[in-house]
């Protein structure tokens, strides 16, 4: 679940974002409070409450004054969008990387792909 | 009533012993802090000091504006725990309890029953008979259902099994989560316990070293490992708080956070990057100057 060795608001908000993009969380659902995630993950609430915050900044999740938090209505398609930009950098570079220090020619690579289609 | 803590230029003398050695601190109210610290570093002195069951050699202490020694009104909502205790070892645990609920007002009976009963402590047995463990849970027991604004728990799970520990943190962090207060925990065991913490207060050899959101602490550490002249030429310039080799290989752990461009130039010299844990940090930085 988590761990110590990065900052635990990061992980929250990450964890929130995978579940939008997987479609566990839908839009305009509400999420957990903040009590509620710190009694879940055993967790300090501040440390919940800012992971929460830092979504709101990026505007996965939106504040109903006095209710709760809510999973945006862009949210999906604002983060689908994000994670592609990175998706070559992130995903691909690493698995280009790791296949020239094993002799794994591109051309294999397109090979099994096309398997996959 | 639940305030602010100020502290200035405390010191703890001992005779020629100092203890807490002019450390100043801010602590705002309604947080759980960890307190931490190595075998005598001053954390059961400042804690003393924060109860008023010590009154500082020097500097002031101030709770909510007003000087907390000898003061009914701040005693009665300060709670410190710590290893002796402080109940009749010849008193049976249930006896101990009545006694804490009598002398103060916000402590709750049932739940302090609720938790005998979670930790499965005999309310029957006698202080002197409990294990060393079964000593803490009454300190814990005491500590958390005495609900005070300020609590103050000093090794509070010094002893205690793994499971009891568990149940502990669970208990207080429900507790706290539906009666907010201030808690000042001080422990050993930081890995477990840090997720609790909002904020981290370390102390070594009576000084204040940091007090730091915990959130913030969380990969304020850096590992830096690869070839040792890529790695030499990478930390040039920044605090290294330990370097070891093995062959050509070196690994640095830096205090202080890299930006993206720092992590892409690592990445480019062919260095692999990992974080270092508060329990990590926390050794790093009380641990080599010794």
């Amino acid at each position: 679940m988590l761990d110590d060795r990065s900052p635990i608001y990061l992980q929250i908000a990450n964890g929130i974002k995978d579940d939008v993009l997987s479609g566990t969380l839908k839009e305009d659902e509400q999420i957990m409070s903040t009590n509620q995630y710190a009694a879940f993950y055993q967790i300090n609430p501040a440390t919940a409450a800012k992971g929460f915050a830092q979504l709101v900044d990026e505007g996965v999740l939106y504040k109903k004054r006095g209710i709760g938090m809510f999973v945006s209505p862009d949210a999906r398609a604002r983060l689908r969008r994000q994670r592609r930009e990175r998706f070559f950098a992130d995903v691909v570079d690493p698995m280009v990387a790791e296949a020239r220090m094993i002799g794994v020619d591109v051309q294999e690579i397109l090979d099994y792909l096309g398997r996959k289609r | 009533m639940i305030t602010d803590i100020v502290l200035r230029d405390l010191t703890v003398r001992y005779g020629p012993t100092v203890a807490v050695d002019g450390l100043s601190l801010d602590l705002a109210p309604g947080k759980i802090y960890g307190l931490l610290g190595r075998n005598g570093s001053g954390k059961t002195s400042l804690l003393s000091v924060l109860a008023s069951y010590r009154r500082p050699s020097s500097g002031t202490v101030t709770v909510g504006g007003v000087n907390p020694f000898e003061n009914r009104q701040v005693m009665r909502q300060t709670c410190f725990v710590r290893d002796t205790l402080d109940v009749a070892d010849s008193d049976r645990v249930g006896a101990v309890l009545s006694f804490a609920a009598d002398l103060r007002p916000t402590f709750d009976r049932e739940y302090a029953a609720r938790l005998l009963d979670t930790f499965g402590l005999p309310a029957g047995q006698r202080v002197t008979t409990l294990s060393r463990g079964q000593r803490s849970i009454l300190g814990a027991v005491l500590g958390l259902a005495a609900r005070a604004s300020l609590t103050l728990l000093d090794e509070v799970s010094l002893g205690m099994d793994a499971a009891a520990r568990t149940t502990f943190y669970r208990e207080l962090l429900a507790d706290y989560l539906a009666y907010p207060r201030t808690v000042v925990l001080s422990t050993h065991l930081i890995e477990e316990a840090a997720e609790l913490f909002e904020q981290v207060i370390i102390i070594d050899r009576g000084r204040l070293v940091l007090h730091e959101e915990a959130d913030v602490l969380r990969g304020r550490g850096v590992t830096v490992t690869g070839p040792a002249a890529a790695v030499e030429r990478f930390v040039a310039g920044r605090t290294v708080l330990s370097e070891q080799s093995l062959g050509g290989v070196r690994a640095a752990t830096l205090y202080g956070r890299l930006d993206d461009a720092d992590a892409a130039r690592a990445d480019a010299d062919g260095l692999t990057v990992g974080p270092v844990g508060i329990q990590e940090l926390f050794v790093h930085l009380t641990g080599a100057q010794r």
